[in-house]
């Protein structure tokens, strides 16, 4: 009950952000809880399941680009080209599975980032209706969902928090259902796993799935909140944000993922500000963190302070 | 009880006297501080990423340009500040920068941004936050339309511009059977479709469009694509591979006969011409924004603003030969700052309030004269395009130096375009 009280506190005080945070940090925010929820989606997977994919950012570009292609070039109303960005996310994550789930470890990265490396070709070869690397511009049409246009801080705000708190709290509640014991049991032992009578395939099929439609759900928003959908969020770079932000907040954890973009965030801000060697002090912030807090900010509160953080 | 009189105030009227003679003092302090205050203008800058070699080059160019600004008397009489931020050449980046800009570091405008993808990442949130960004891009997405009414391009010509106006050269000097080799993603399409159209205008014929991965290293496997009968080879390739993709060029024709070769800067910007294994160029011709290497006619606008930027006659820093600049395009970062100069002074800008009236005192821009504020040459601005018109310059490499062998009028460069930015709302 505690940890559930502590969650729910959490999203409390995003909340309530959002009457105080001055301009700048105001879609800061929206931006940290959209793509923290981009980095929960993939925490499902990694965190959670043990998979560990180099391939995420075909499932977030995947969002992007259908909600964005849907509703530019295929006159569909914002919300319904919305609703698609997810089911696109999940679809092509299920996809992936089939085959990639076939192979584990090292391969399955391989394969993954294989196939996200495709998708991101396949935007480039096809620029006509893409926009190739440069990408396109949403109207501000394509950007009011009825009432609410996603241009306006408030609306952005609101909008990025409801994703952010339906995915956390689904991941919260994941967590603590069997299903969640059930992907953490493979992640520790998936012989052993088998060997009790679970279906791994089907759980890591599952997870990847649920994964990919977190993840497609956080691209689509992202490219309505902001009017852009471009080639380079299908590259391997945002393959690895999302691994950099679980590590950093903690693999496995439900807050860890927001805690990650937040630090992650604000650090290439500030570090930008002091220094032009700014991706220096970004990248000794990593070192130090995998010498001392390998599993991250709240692995390290899980192993000293709260051990029932889920 | 002590009375008050004028001789002898009491301590209380003292002290509000003191208070009121005090502000009074300092209203006209304040209202000099108004008018006498920086202004303060946000860069957006590729200091990491791709664009780094454009960065460095785009950053020193700036401060060039804006020691000239101050030390004539900054814009307006108030002296200019310049806040550099780095976008990593990553357009989600660079849409955060803008609003760092404006909202935290709260610059007056925002200029500088060359890469097509990080322009078009970030032009949505200039527009939302109605703050004026004035691009140093190149490519063709803002005479498109699709970007918005806050978004200009004063300081350089578009791709499309560039190759209608050098496509009759081409074909009444070098050849009228053109094989293309370019990059496969938006820039190399912009090339493909506008120098295709352009060529067929004057006659010619683009017989073969080889478009190369971006991820390729290695391009033996694309040359025997190309048709015995081209006359023409046009190439531009851009990114670290370009040494390769030019040595390989050389190796797959050997001293047999070949082509001849026309190339874009793009491909060999910041990098030595005098490197192994560009021999093979010798003889061949470019395009370029403004000549790298001094030519025997440049004009004292051009030598002025080279000393200033502290670039040698071949195009490399005074201080280090080995450093070569990207002369062909960060000419656009100094006309830029002299335009944001110029935009400021006819609308009377006194702070952000003026924004609106800003973007539409350059939208009265037509002729743009040649002079030190525009050392590449004269400019054309078309205001419901939002984008300028300009010269355009051919070279050949002839014993190691690129020499201007043509340069365009600024009617070769027009096109016909229903794009009208001044007819959308801000």
């Amino acid at each position: 009950m505690r940890m559930i009280a502590l969650h729910l506190a959490v999203l409390a005080v995003l909340a309530a952000l959002q009457f105080v945070l001055p301009a700048y940090h105001h879609t800061n925010a929206a931006r940290i809880m959209v793509l923290a929820t981009y980095a929960i989606g993939f925490n499902i997977a990694f965190g959670y399941s043990g998979l560990l994919s180099l391939g995420h950012a075909l499932f977030f570009a995947g969002g992007m680009y259908a909600t964005g292609l849907l509703v530019d070039q295929g006159g569909w109303q914002p919300w319904l080209a919305l609703v698609a960005g997810p089911l696109a996310g999940g679809a092509l994550a299920a996809a992936v599975g089939l085959l990639a789930l076939r192979t584990a470890g090292p391969a399955f990265m391989i394969v993954t980032l294989m196939f996200a490396q495709a998708f991101h070709l396949a935007i480039l070869y096809w620029g006509r209706f893409t926009g190739g690397d440069e990408g396109f511009t949403l109207s501000g049409a394509a950007r009011r969902i009825g009432a609410f246009d996603l241009a306006d801080p408030a609306t952005r705000y609101t909008a990025a928090f409801l994703l952010f708190g339906a995915a956390m709290l689904g991941c919260l509640a994941l967590a603590r259902s069997r299903t969640g014991r059930v992907l953490v049991a493979v992640r520790e032992n998936e012989e052993r796993t088998r060997m009790l009578g679970y279906d791994t395939f089907r759980a890591k099929l599952f997870a990847l799935a649920l994964s990919g439609l977190i993840s497609g759900a956080a691209g689509a928003t992202y490219g309505l909140m902001f009017g852009y959908v471009g080639g380079s969020f299908a590259s391997i770079q945002y393959s690895i944000l999302p691994l950099i932000w679980v590590l950093l907040g903690g693999a496995g954890t439900v807050l860890g993922p927001l805690l990650g973009t937040a630090l992650m965030f604000y650090l290439i801000d500030w570090a930008s500000s002091v220094t032009t060697a700014s991706q220096f002090v970004v990248g000794a912030v990593l070192i130090l963190l995998v010498l001392f807090a390998p599993r991250g900010l709240l692995g390290l509160v899980r192993d000293h302070a709260m051990r029932r953080l889920p | 009880m002590t009375r008050e009189t004028i001789l002898h105030p009491t301590r209380r009227s003292l002290l509000a006297g003191g208070a009121a003679a005090l502000t009074a003092a300092a209203l006209p302090r304040y209202a000099q501080a108004q008018s006498s205050e920086p202004i303060r203008l946000g860069f957006q800058l590729h200091r990491t990423g791709i664009g780094a070699a454009y960065g460095r080059w785009y950053e020193r160019t700036a401060l060039a340009a804006l020691k000239v600004v101050n030390e004539a008397g900054g814009i307006a009489g108030r002296p200019v500040e310049i806040l550099f931020e780095d976008d990593a050449t990553d357009p989600r980046r660079g849409a955060e920068v803008v609003e760092k800009l404006a909202t935290q570091a709260r610059v007056d405008l925002i200029f500088g941004p060359l890469f097509s993808h990080v322009v078009i990442g970030s032009a949505p949130r200039a527009g939302e936050l109605k703050i004026p960004y004035l691009v140093c891009s190149e490519g063709y997405h803002v005479a498109s339309g699709k970007l918005n009414r806050w978004t200009l391009q004063p300081g350089i010509t578009d791709v499309r511009a560039q190759v209608t106006a050098m496509a009759p050269f081409v074909t009444e000097n070098l050849g009228k059977k053109v094989t293309m080799i370019f990059p496969d993603y938006a820039f190399g399409h912009d090339h493909r479709d506008f120098f295709t159209e352009a060529v067929a205008a004057q006659g010619g014929e683009v017989i073969a469009q080889i478009a190369i991965p971006p991820t390729e290293t290695s391009f033996t496997r694309y040359f025997p694509r190309i048709p015995r009968d081209t006359e023409v080879l046009y190439h531009v390739m851009v990114g670290p591979a370009v040494l390769t993709f030019v040595k390989e060029l050389g190796e797959f024709y050997g001293s047999g006969a070949k082509p001849e070769i026309f190339g874009f800067i793009d491909s060999l910007e910041a990098v030595d011409i005098a490197s192994p294994g560009l021999e093979f160029l010798e003889g061949s011709h470019f395009w370029e924004g403004q000549c790298r290497m001094l030519q025997p006619d440049a004009s004292e606008a051009e030598t002025f603003y080279r000393d200033a930027v502290g670039v040698d006659a071949n195009g490399a820093a005074i201080e280090d030969p080995n450093n070569v600049s990207c002369y062909g395009h960060m000419f656009s970062v100094w006309e830029t700052l002299f335009a944001i100069k110029e935009g400021m002074e006819a609308c009377g800008w006194r702070g952000p309030q003026d924004r609106q009236a800003f973007v539409e005192a350059v939208e009265a821009f037509t002729d743009m004269p040649a002079g030190r504020e525009r050392p590449q040459g004269a400019k054309v601005f078309n205001a419901k395009l939002h984008q300028a018109f300009g010269h355009q310059f051919i070279t050949k490499l002839e014993g190691g130096k690129l020499v201007k062998v043509h340069e365009t009028s600024i009617e070769d460069s027009l096109y016909e375009s229903d794009v009208d930015y001044t007819a959308m709302s801000f």
